[in-house]
C-alpha cells in the first residue's frame, strides 16, 4: 500500500489533531512519551503510535535515556528537506502531467 | 548524534493520458519542456535538461552558453519500465558527487491509453549524514514554521 495515497506524508503527519498536538509540545524541548501523554486526551499506547508517524515522517527523533525513550524535533531538519522534496515532486509531475497531456491534444486535433 | 534517523521516501504518483513508451519518452528526452524552471543549479535559468539514455550517463542542465551542470548519474536506464537517477544535489540544491539519493521512476500501463508514474525518492538518511549545510539552512526556529504553514496552505485548500 506504498502509493495508497497522493497526500504528502509530512502533510498527513500534521494533519490529525493529537498528533499535532503531540508534535507542538515536542516544540519546547525534548520529553519522554509519559511526559506527552499527560494531560492529553489519549493513553501512552495512542501516544506512542503517533510518535511513530511523526517519526516515519521525519519530524521526530528518539534517544533511548536508561529504560525511557525520549523524543525530540529532528534538529537535522530531515522532516523539513521532506517537506520541500514533496512539494518539489508534485510540481515536477504536475508539469510533466500537464507536458504529455497538451501535446496527446494536438496530436490528436 | 550517534542515532540512526530511518525515514520514509518520499513517493508521488501521477497517471498521465499516454502509452507507457511515451511517457516513458516524455519524461527522459523531453525533461526540458517539463522540469520546473524555478529549480536549477547554474547561476542562470537553463536552456534544457538532459537524461543520457544509459545506464552510468548524466543528468545536467545545460546553460544557454552551454555550461553544464550535473544533477547526478543515471543508475537504471529500463526503458519503457523503469529509470533510477542519483540526486547528487544537496539540500541547498547544489552538486555534491559524494551525497548520493536515488529517484526511482517507474512506468506502469494503465489500460492502453494511460500510464501510472510512480516516483520514490529515497534514501533521505544520507541527507542527515554529514550534512551540516542543511543544520544550517533548514535549522529549528526557521524550518519549522515553514512545515507548519505550509500545512496550513495545504490543509486550506
Amino acid at each position: 500500500m506504498a502509493y495508497a495515497t497522493h497526500r504528502n506524508v509530512v502533510f498527513s503527519a500534521l494533519a490529525d489533531e493529537t498528533r499535532r498536538d503531540v508534535f507542538e509540545r515536542l516544540r519546547s524541548g525534548p520529553k519522554s512519551v509519559a511526559e506527552l501523554a499527560r494531560g492529553l486526551p489519549v493513553s501512552r499506547p495512542a501516544v506512542s503510535q503517533h510518535l511513530k508517524v511523526l517519526k516515519e515522517a521525519g519530524l521526530v527523533v528518539d534517544e533511548a535515556e536508561g529504560a525511557r525513550r525520549i523524543y525530540r524535533i529532528d534538529p537535522q531538519g530531515l522532516g523539513a528537506l521532506r517537506a520541500w522534496l514533496d512539494r518539489f515532486w508534485d510540481a515536477a509531475l504536475t508539469a510533466f502531467k500537464d507536458e504529455i497531456e497538451a501535446n496527446t491534444e494536438e496530436e490528436t486535433r | 548524534m550517534n542515532k540512526t534517523i530511518t525515514p520514509a521516501p518520499v513517493r508521488r504518483a501521477v497517471t498521465v493520458k499516454a502509452s507507457q513508451a511515451r511517457a516513458f519518452e516524455v519524461f527522459t528526452s523531453r525533461i526540458g519542456a517539463w522540469w520546473p524552471k524555478s529549480h536549477h543549479i547554474g547561476k542562470v535559468e537553463p536552456e534544457t535538461l538532459v537524461i543520457e539514455p544509459r545506464a552510468g550517463g548524466r543528468w545536467f542542465e545545460r546553460a544557454p552558453d552551454g555550461t553544464e551542470c550535473d544533477l547526478g548519474r543515471v543508475l537504471t536506464w529500463e526503458p519503457p519500465a523503469r529509470l533510477v537517477l542519483a540526486w547528487q544535489l544537496n539540500p541547498k540544491f547544489q552538486y555534491q558527487a559524494d551525497l548520493i539519493t536515488e529517484v526511482e521512476l517507474r512506468f506502469i500501463p494503465d489500460g492502453a491509453a494511460a500510464t501510472r508514474v510512480e516516483l520514490e525518492h529515497r534514501n533521505l538518511d544520507r541527507f542527515g549524514e554529514g550534512a551540516a549545510a542543511m543544520r544550517d539552512r533548514i535549522d529549528a526556529p526557521r524550518g519549522w514554521p515553514m512545515i507548519l504553514d505550509a500545512y496550513a496552505d495545504a490543509a486550506g485548500k
